[in-house]
């Protein structure tokens, strides 16, 4: 099976992951992959943080998507704007000017029913889908532990609410995210042990309690692996008291930090590299793991999004 | 810094802890706030003795394992002393553990402020409610927040130390209880259970109805409206709650700790944090920022000895050791190594220059070796975060 294939074909891609793992990183790095292969994509903010668009060096967008770098759109969720286009979109009720009141009361109806808020949210990057306004949209998703009831809601919202318009809407919406053809969730993580083990209960919980499939997990930075076997040996004999000493005599300085950051580096790969046994031991067989090095970056913008793009394309083939 | 007032800001970790009654442990997720303030309130107990509690909200088996527990429920549970005894520590007071379990702790709740048998046990019972209590994010903040103030006021603990939610938005769990309190009062809520109480729907607020018919449907309205109306019989114990929950957060007992790497993203959040705290008036008390890089990744002079020794790699290797050719590759390995982790320890600085938010006490951790997974675990990094 094709994992390439697979993700850059999809029409919807929710990508998760615990804070500070970097999803917004992979998030923008797969539209440049896609944009990069001639698709047409949209790339979604979901909390309004301006962070997907400053990965692309171009000011924050709003509801109104707005293209950001050749081949890629970007727009940013807003419940409010989102209701108003629901509405005359689908129930033919045009709110002009003032939706202040109607605001309220759907957010205190959002309140009460859990399901609602999340469903225009879910609903407007389906309905980017089924309008084929796009080739691909990827949405920067809510973190790990909000996403399922995220992805939930429609189902919810099925069962909740058995008649009115709404649930003719949900039976759209789930169409396309029941369709593994269509979306895909990736779940990102870095090889440490808390992010390994929420993917892992992620994965589970996506299967019993949302009817999307998770297309992949993405493992961010992976550091390098710094030496083999043999090479370790000569660098142990390196910091040996004496040679070290030597070695520093004929550097012209002293050597101690510069091995001593060597062996951090290969003390932190090597509990990392645990987490990702335990991480792929963890995951349902067959499921795609995709590895980001780490990036040694001064700052993070255009240059590091091709660059997070150029590894993905890498680890899936392209 | 010399303090100015006759409490005084405290200077280390230490003296914070000890002049506090609740430490709330907040900032992004994934950056080690469970453990530290795990790590915190066991070296708490063993510092400065009392009896301590840490009140987390995540389900980390491996905070329950370090604690040498088999699992952390919603009881505080008290930590053995042979599990300190483990890591060659002496307790001078006790360490107690709780887990918030959101869905037990509303039951809980509901039980406290039904007025009858019969109400509690229909909201029990009913659809929504469990909807909300079970997965509704928003109920989770103010469910944490209401824990506290539960425990804080049965004056058990000498200190609690908190661990937050994970939230959307960091600072949601602060205004959990006045969004609470704001929901159970508002005109709205009367406003939408009106018609099925007199089934009279004035003229003024027809449209509204047309329109919530239309997209949610009658049926789902009705049951919103039937819970809210068995809700409301609840309504004045819960705000008088709510509002006491928000005043224990800004109490002069209460403290916050912003927990952060120097990641770019977590430190961004960290320091929104760390302002709308002081915008707040809540008490900005330490920022604790783990697992930093080394400095002598950011000395000049030794990045100049690594980029020489990159170059001169094989001269440099001459004789050394028993493979010139391995060891010549290996100091070119050795060397870009430390030129990159000093790009990041740079990176790093420079964030840490431009975290602002002036707390009493701002400390670093260094990497550490190995994951913490047992008591000594513990105490290694509260002894890095006490002074």
């Amino acid at each position: 099976m094709s994992a390439a294939a697979d993700l850059l074909d999809l029409k919807l891609v929710f990508v998760t992951g615990k804070g500070g793992v970097g999803k917004t990183t992979v998030a923008a790095g797969l539209a440049q992959l896609a944009a990069e292969h001639g698709k047409r994509v949209l790339v979604c903010e979901t909390d309004a943080k301006g962070d997907v668009t400053a990965l692309f060096e171009s000011p924050p967008t709003d509801f109104t998507p707005r293209e950001i770098a050749p081949g890629i759109w970007s727009m940013s969720m807003d419940t409010e704007a989102s209701l108003r286009e629901y509405l005359k979109l689908h129930l033919r009720i045009p709110v002009v000017g003032r939706i202040g009141p109607l605001a309220k009361a759907f957010d205190f109806v959002a309140t009460a029913a859990p399901g609602v808020r999340e469903i225009l949210t879910v609903g407007k990057f389906c309905w980017e889908v089924k309008e084929r306004h796009y080739d691909l949209v990827v949405v920067d998703a809510s973190a790990s532990g909000h996403i399922v009831g995220q992805l939930a809601a429609p189902q919810a919202i099925n069962d909740l609410v058995k008649v009115g318009l709404i649930r003719g809407q949900t039976d759209w919406m789930l169409e396309i995210l029941s369709d593994p053809h269509q979306t895909g969730l990736v779940a990102v993580c870095t090889p440490e042990e808390m992010p390994v083990n929420e993917t892992i209960e992620l994965a589970a919980r996506v299967r019993e309690e949302t009817t999307v499939r998770m297309s992949a997990v993405v493992v961010n930075r992976v550091l390098p692996e710094l030496f083999g076997q043999r090479e370790e040996e000569i660098f142990e004999q390196l910091r040996e008291p004496g040679t070290e000493e030597e070695l520093s005599e004929r550097a012209g300085g002293p050597v101690a930090p510069v091995l001593e950051a060597a062996r951090l580096a290969v003390t932190l790969r090597r509990t990392r590299s645990t987490h990702l046994q335990q991480l792929q031991a963890g995951l349902p067989e067959g499921m795609p793991v995709l590895l980001l090095p780490y990036l040694f970056a001064r700052s993070f913008g255009a240059r590091t999004t091709r660059q997070v793009a150029h590894a993905l394309g890498e680890e899936l083939g392209l | 810094m010399t303090a100015a007032t006759g409490a005084g800001a405290a200077k280390t970790v230490a003296q914070l802890l000890a002049a506090k009654d609740i430490v709330i442990a907040c900032g992004p997720g994934g950056v080690g706030k469970t453990t530290t303030a795990a790590a915190l309130a066991a070296t708490a107990v063993v510092e400065q003795g009392g009896r301590v509690l840490v009140l987390t909200v995540d389900p980390a088996r491996r905070l329950a394992d370090a604690l040498g527990l088999k699992g952390i429920g919603n009881d505080e549970v008290r930590i053995p002393d042979e599990v300190f005894a483990g890591a060659a520590a002496h307790p001078r007071g006790e360490l107690w553990a709780a887990m918030l379990d959101t869905k037990q702790s509303w039951d809980d709740l509901i039980r406290a402020h039904a007025p009858d048998e019969e109400t509690r046990e229909q909201i029990l019972a009913n659809p929504l409610y469990q909807n909300i209590s079970g997965r509704f994010v928003q109920s989770h903040d103010y469910i944490a927040m209401e824990r506290l103030y539960e425990i804080h006021t049965e004056g058990k603990y000498d200190l609690i130390v908190v661990d937050t939610p994970p939230t959307r938005n960091a600072l949601d769990f602060l205004d959990a209880p006045q969004r609470m309190a704001d929901f159970f009062s508002s005109r709205l809520l009367r406003w939408l259970i009106v018609p099925y109480r007199s089934r009279l729907v004035n003229v003024a607020s027809r449209p509204f109805y047309q329109v919530a018919d239309r997209i949610l449907g009658t049926q789902f309205l009705a049951d919103i409206s039937e819970f809210f109306i068995l809700f409301q019989s609840m309504y004045s114990g819960f705000v008088e709650r709510a509002e006491a929950v928000t005043r224990l957060l800004s109490d002069r007992r209460t403290t916050f700790m912003v927990v952060s790497t120097l990641e770019a993203t977590p430190v961004r959040e960290a320091e929104f944090f760390s302002s709308e705290l002081m915008a707040r008036e809540l008490h900005l008390g330490a920022i604790v920022l783990n697992k930093v890089l080394p400095e002598y990744l950011r000395d000049a002079r030794t990045d100049k000895l690594a980029q020489s020794m990159e170059k001169r790699s094989g001269e440099l290797a001459e004789g050394l050791t028993d493979d010139p050719a391995v060891a010549a590759r290996v100091i070119v390995e050795v060397a870009e190594s430390f030129l990159n982790f000093g790009v990041v320890a740079r990176r790093e600085a420079e964030e840490m220059a431009e975290l602002r938010g002036a707390p009493d006490v701002l400390v670093t951790v260094p990497f550490f070796d190995a994951d913490i997974y047992d008591m000594t675990g513990l105490l290694q990094l509260g002894a890095q975060v006490w002074d």
